[in-house]
């Protein structure tokens, strides 16, 4: 660990624009800065083309930026490729089938995950006390899948998918844990399981965490502070008291004050 | 008729057909990689051999530089997919087409004849005096079985690990860290290099290779891959699974040897037989859900009518 008080990300003024020059031209983020803390565990929220997903994908180097810089732990991560900073991002996705490989057995995926940040060489997979700490990671998920190692992983719901991309995600403490939407696909009871078993292990490491999500009450819930995106842009950066004292009325108050709108997204309002 | 010969001589083919089937397994279903370059690095294999054993050099030696010249196929497809990003058939087709020409140079001829040195068959036939077929069948039995084990080993691996992770899913093999585009070109060096080594032991096997003799062999490979899958359906484990494919190129082969030697029909016919059985293979399952669907929908017609 370095100094205690230099920040985890700093996110300074990152563009993106798709399809630029067309008439489909789209600033999926615009000169977006962000500081975030060590220990943070920020809640994203924003309407369809926020660029909350986008920004995800710009932060773990799915695509080039068209400008700005990315700075982890001190580190310029900006021209880093995707393979590459895998060790420092854990990520879950929405969809349940993204993060894990279904023809695989679930201690091949753990394996997988237990190896990211080492060179994959010529020794032969899993060894007994692999096997031993991979089953009691599982234990804790609290979903049997302690007693099922040898199951191809897509024979799993999506709930016990996700669960396990989150144990995968966290197995290699990586320096920040991104979630984008990953209790979107699953239903009320799964997703609330899911975002317990979340709230466990990022508590527990005390790891430095993103988190998008569509449900506003999700948002106001958890973690220590929240932002909202708008066309690319932080529009909102809400923490610590006045975080804690959050409404859902109050944030659409602060959102259609900031913004000029009244906040449009149905699934947000809706759930 | 049928007779012990006929069978035998399939099963010594159908054994080296066995290398090409399991290194088309390995672009075919674990990476999901439809790699036609598998036609020309076939080839490619035979005029390696063939060129160095008319050398003088040793048959076994020609055998290993077979499936390394495979490898390096396999590395030139992997580059164009994922450096220049063209598509699997496309950036298969664009080797294949090369390899003619590379092959061709490689032969110096459109065809060479290695009659009058001894292969591989040969000088174990040397040793066991058991009849060349006999021979073969030996050679072929114990290098498959050395093939699948190793193999089975391999993608084991945490290297081999990351190849079958690639193939069942990329963007989550790139979030755990692979780096993705090297696993790729990792699978297909190794799949072309088998793909040679098939090539190689087919033109120490007939003494001889031609410039055409890839041609078809990916449909070969499928049909064999097809055929260990339906019979070992329910076999469970990795190892089954691969002498699934082995066994499976065998059972083929010998089908069209006993098809070619019965006279039911000409060799010219038999790539169409072949490509009719893989396609019926392969449709089948549509087939039979939509045959399924029409009868539950006539099912519930009545229900409604009554």
């Amino acid at each position: 660990m370095e100094e205690k008080n230099t920040p985890m990300l700093e996110i300074r003024g990152i563009t993106k624009i798709f399809h630029g020059g067309t008439i489909n031209e789209k600033r999926a983020l615009d000169n977006l800065s962000l500081t975030i803390n060590r220990g943070d565990f920020i809640t994203v929220i924003g309407g369809n083309g926020a660029g909350k997903s986008t920004l995800m994908n710009a932060l773990t180097g799915v695509f080039p930026l068209d400008e700005g810089e990315i700075i982890l732990d001190g580190k310029d991560i900006t021209f880093l490729p995707e393979h590459r900073r895998a060790r420092y991002f854990g990520r879950v996705f929405q969809d349940p089938m993204m993060g894990t490989a279904p023809n695989m057995e679930i201690a091949e995926n753990l394996s997988l995950a237990y190896r990211r940040d080492k060179r994959h060489g010529l020794r032969w997979e899993i060894s007994a006390k692999e096997r031993e700490l991979y089953a009691k990671e599982l234990a804790r998920l609290g979903l049997g899948l302690e007693e099922r190692m040898s199951s191809k992983v897509g024979l799993l719901s999506g709930g016990q998918r996700q669960a396990l991309t989150l144990l995968m995600a966290t197995l290699v403490q990586p320096k920040m844990l991104l979630l984008d939407e990953h209790t979107a696909a699953l239903d009320p009871k799964t997703a609330a399981k899911v975002l317990e078993i979340t709230e466990e292990i990022v508590a527990e490491a005390g790891l430095t965490t993103l988190m998008v999500t569509h449900n506003m009450r999700d948002a106001i819930e958890h973690g220590n502070r929240l932002i909202m995106l708008k066309d690319g842009k932080v529009i909102l950066d809400i923490a610590g008291e006045e975080k804690k004292n959050l409404t859902v009325e109050t944030l659409l108050a602060m959102f259609s004050r900031v913004s000029g709108e009244e906040f449009a997204s149905d699934r947000a309002l809706l759930s | 008729m049928l007779s012990f010969d006929t069978l035998l001589t399939g099963a010594c083919q159908g054994l080296i057909w066995a290398f090409v089937a399991l290194g088309v397994f390995i672009s075919f279903r674990l990476l999901d990689f439809a790699d036609l370059s598998c036609e020309g690095c076939f080839t490619c294999g035979a005029a390696v051999s063939g060129v160095l054993i008319a050398g003088g050099v040793p048959p076994a030696l020609s055998v290993i530089c077979a499936f390394f010249a495979g490898c390096i196929v396999g590395i030139v497809t992997g580059l164009l997919h994922t450096k220049l990003k063209i598509p699997p058939i496309l950036a298969g087709i664009l080797t294949m087409t090369a390899l003619f020409s590379v092959n061709l140079m490689i032969m110096q001829s459109p065809n060479i004849n290695i009659g009058k040195h001894n292969t591989l068959y040969d000088q174990v036939n040397g040793l066991l005096e058991i009849g060349r077929r006999y021979s073969a069948l030996i050679i072929g039995v114990l290098l498959v079985i050395l093939v699948v084990y190793a193999l089975y080993w391999f993608l084991g691996t945490e290297l081999g690990c990351t190849v079958r992770a690639t193939g069942d899913n990329e963007k989550m093999c790139r979030a755990q860290g692979v780096n993705t585009d090297n696993a790729k070109i990792l699978g297909l060096a190794l799949s072309n290099g088998l793909v040679a080594v098939g090539g190689s032991m087919l033109c120490q096997y007939q003494s001889s290779a031609n410039s055409t003799m890839g041609v078809g062999a990916i449909v070969i490979a499928l049909a064999s891959i097809i055929i260990g899958e339906t019979i070992f359906k329910r076999a469970r484990g990795f190892v089954l699974r691969l002498f699934g494919v082995a066994i499976g190129a065998v059972i083929y082969r010998v089908i069209v040897t006993v098809i070619i030697d019965a006279n039911i029909m000409s060799p010219d016919n038999l790539k169409l037989l072949t490509a009719l059985v893989i396609t019926v293979a392969l449709g089948l399952s549509a087939i039979l859900d939509s045959a399924k669907k029409a009868i539950k929908h006539r099912g519930s017609h009545k229900k409604g009518g009554a």
